[in-house]
């Protein structure tokens, strides 16, 4: 054995009690789908993990009825203090449960177990918890006094971080007193179920929650349905795009995490040593499958050659393998389709003439891999440069001045986040101040928190998830007339605004939908 | 035959320890009704002096911890104070006089308050902090950080309510206190000082003396290592005279409240003891 190489170091399956299928979750138990049930696959072995049920439009409506009647009868009207100490107990469960949460998404994601287990599921708890604690504070939520609830969320979210963005998506909403209907992407959604019982461990009022899971049609049915009030989604700006033509003209409110092409900015003061270790996890973090992966590197143009040598030196080291293993660095890639993407714009930056390089990794036999892989020589104009590729694929461009860095960074359509590597603070300031996008790491990447919003400019998406800004996507301001009404800090406004009449814009919509039967107001 | 009960000993709570008081003192706590309940410490001078250096020690390591550290930290003791509920609604009831009823919603609405501010803790410098647009190019930044020591007088007509609503919002941004209990229901506030011993509240954080207020206040109120004072259950002593005294070293004061629902949740106090930093940063892209 040299000294990279290690015994290998699984992490138990023993842990989790899976069954063999899952249903539906609506209005606080498993029911079966009407659509033909699919399976869910370990992208690291092809072998199956569990049947899923899918969602049809009558399973749809089924859930967004349940979700509106709990919104009428139950979480409306629930004080924010109780709202908060059901978010509380979910919080608590998933940090008791974590191991198991952390094995089944490494199983069912193929994410590498030391990021599932110290990151996803870690924020997730923290997640929940940093909501549970602004259920009774919506006042300071930055809409004025008594800000109301929008009413159903329907949120569709990815397979790159499955149970963090559920956290993203159910804890502000339920926060501000809304109730949800989410639906899990189709190749993940294990850990949203297995979520789902810990709702019910939690005795979570029936309905507040509701999970379906389906294919892109399930999702298409579910953000179209007329009974929804919210729509939350992240995933791919062709759908994003799609979702804001389809409710253009409707009250729906809607908030959009799209894809990403961010510029991590390297100076030639940069602290070289974490800068190496930075532009590594910013794109090979979660193998590339990250919207805000910083998967354009951009390096002034005199230490270009020693970042690249020292790069290539560094992914030389990463051990590419078994999700489950203690030791693993790089995961295996969601799905075939995913896998043939990535080849796919890969194949098109060598033939636009970029140079390729890929570390010398060994592929497992089974499952989907791609090696991390770094392409030199890059011309702004070139595919790999300009398109989203999601996968452990680095291309590097360089500039001379700082404004020719700020003009590349910001020549995409996208604009969801940026790296900037110098030691001058006073540069990095500036270099904020002049990138489009929400989110800037400076000598850092792919940092998250609960207090701190994300979200993207342009065509990376709208709203903020995160902080005060990430609660205030699920509210709206207090009727006129409605804010001046002072109410105690621990007794806040839903309880009183639940029966407040909704505004007469709204009306119209609501009372021609006989279709969605009693359970609209 | 009935078993023959064992009492406890209340004793005073420093530095995460529980010593008697170093004047070897107590006094006698009697029921509404004159029914010997225990004898409390009578905390002297030294010992409030004492309190004080092992407040002063617990807040770096408070203030450091992070906003979210400190409030799954606060969170931990409602959710001790739960586990106990019935062992402070039977002191309560004793103590005051009163109903269950009025004791269990004494500690109910205690517990919740815990929960309230533990919210707080990662989301108070959002509320109280802001980016400011200087005319310049300069990035500039104010948050707000814990002032360090907050002595504390509670309110003196309840056993809990009174002292966790002074106690916890002074923690939640990061400063350590020196609490002086209830002189007449001293015993709820040793029994809490034994669930913050055991809610992953580092020792010193809180400090909680049992006695006369008369007594302690004013040496707490000159005291130099101490960066504030809320005087909310000082109602009864000569408050205008302790405010004279903190007014030697400037301490941030808060004002006596009367009645059952003193020191009522605000986000006023745990602003009350904040300092605002602004942070000036140049940019240039050179």
């Amino acid at each position: 054995m040299s000294f990279l190489d290690y015994a290998p170091a699984p992490e138990s399956r023993a842990i989790l009690s899976l069954r063999d299928s899952y249903g539906l979750f609506i209005d606080g138990e498993f029911v079966d789908g009407r659509g033909t049930p699919f399976q869910t696959i370990s992208p690291a072995s092809e072998e199956r993990i569990a049947m899923i049920a899918n969602a049809n439009d009558a399973d749809v409506a089924d859930a967004v009825a349940a979700a509106r009647r709990a919104y009428d009868r139950v979480w409306s009207k629930m004080s924010g203090r109780d709202r908060g100490k059901y978010l509380f107990r979910i919080a608590r469960l998933v940090q008791e449960r974590a191991r198991e949460l952390a094995v089944a998404e490494s199983l069912d994601n193929g994410k590498p177990i030391k990021e599932s287990r110290d990151v996803d599921v870690p924020l997730v708890a923290a997640w929940f918890f940093y909501y549970a604690g602004w259920a009774d504070k919506l006042d300071h939520a930055g809409l004025g006094a008594s800000p109301r609830s929008l009413g159903v969320a329907a949120q569709v979210i990815p397979w790159n971080f499955p149970l963090l963005m559920l956290a993203w998506k159910i804890a502000p909403a339920l926060a501000a007193g809304n109730t949800v209907v989410l639906k899990p992407a189709e190749t993940t959604p294990l850990t949203a179920l297995i979520f789902a019982e810990i709702l019910q461990q939690a005795e979570l009022p029936p309905g507040v929650v509701n999970i379906i899971t389906g294919a892109g049609d399930t999702g298409a049915a579910l953000v179209s349905h007329e009974g929804v009030d919210k729509v939350a989604f992240t995933g791919s700006t062709a759908v994003g795009r799609a979702i804001a033509k389809q409710i253009a003209g409707t009250d729906k409110k809607a908030t959009l995490e799209l894809g990403g092409k961010a510029a991590n900015i390297v100076f030639d003061d940069a602290p070289v040593d974490q800068a190496i270790e930075g532009i590594v996890n910013g794109i090979f973090f979660n193998q590339g499958h990250v919207c805000c992966a910083g998967s354009r590197l951009l390096v002034q143009e005199n230490i270009h050659d020693e970042i690249v040598d020292r790069l290539k030196a560094r992914l030389s080291t990463l051990r590419l393998g078994d999700p489950l293993d203690k030791n693993t660095d790089i995961g295996a890639i969601n799905s075939r389709e995913q896998l043939d993407r990535i080849r796919e714009l890969s194949d098109a930056g060598v033939a636009e003439g970029a140079e390729r390089w890929s570390a010398p990794c060994e592929i497992p036999e089974n499952g989907f891999w791609y090696a991390p892989t770094i392409f030199t020589g890059v011309q702004t104009s070139n595919r790999i440069a300009r398109e989203e590729i999601f996968g452990p694929v680095l291309s590097v461009l360089t500039f001379r001045t700082p404004q020719e860095a700020i003009a590349k960074a910001n020549n995409t359509p996208y604009g969801l986040s940026a790296g900037i590597w110098t030691d001058k603070g006073s540069r990095i300031l500036a270099v904020a101040d002049q990138l489009r996008a929400g989110v800037i790491w400076a000598n850092t990447f792919n940092r998250f928190d609960p207090s701190s919003p994300f979200g993207g400019y342009k065509e990376s998406g709208y709203g903020r998830e995160g902080g005060r800004h990430g609660l205030a996507a699920y509210l709206a301001p207090a009727p006129i007339g409605q804010a001046a009404v002072a109410r105690s800090a621990t007794k806040p406004a839903i309880t009183a605004d639940a029966s407040a009449p909704e505004p007469a814009a709204k009306r119209p919509r609501r009372t021609q939908k006989a279709t969605t039967k009693g359970s609209k107001r | 035959m009935t078993r023959l009960a064992v009492p406890k000993t209340y004793k005073l709570y420093i530095g995460g320890k529980f010593p008697r008081s170093e004047s070897g003192r107590t006094y006698e706590v009697a029921a509404p009704d004159g029914r010997f309940l225990a004898n409390a410490a009578l905390a002297s001078r030294k010992d409030a002096r004492d309190a004080v250096v092992a407040a002063r020690a617990a807040v770096s390591g408070w203030a450091g911890a992070t906003a979210y550290n400190r409030g799954q930290v606060l969170y931990r003791i409602a959710e001790l104070l739960e586990g106990r509920r019935a062992q402070f609604i039977a002191e309560i009831e004793e103590s005051e006089g009163v109903s269950r009823a009025v004791a269990a919603a004494q500690v109910d609405e205690s517990i919740d308050r815990w929960v309230w501010y533990a919210g707080w803790a990662d989301k108070f410098a959002q509320v109280a902090g802001n980016a400011n647009p200087v005319a310049g190019p300069y990035f500039n930044i104010s948050v707000p950080e814990p002032t360090g020591v907050v002595a504390i007088v509670a309110p003196q007509d309840t056993s809990l309510l009174g002292f966790v609503s002074a106690v916890a919002p002074a923690l939640v941004a990061g400063n350590s206190v020196v609490v002086v209990a209830s002189e007449r229901f001293p015993l709820s506030a040793i029994s809490l000082a034994e669930v913050l011993a055991t809610s992953d509240v580092p020792g010193g954080v809180v400090n909680v003396l049992t006695g006369s207020p008369a007594e302690i206040a004013p040496w707490l109120a000159s005291h130099a290592d101490v960066n504030a004072i809320d005087l909310v259950g000082a109602g009864a002593l000569d408050w205008i005279s302790l405010e004279v005294d903190a007014a030697d070293t400037l301490k941030r004061v808060l004002r006596p409240e009367n009645g059952q629902d003193a020191a009522a949740p605000a986000l006023g106090r745990i602003s009350a003891f904040t300092e605002t930093k602004t942070v000036w940063h140049t940019k240039s892209l050179r």
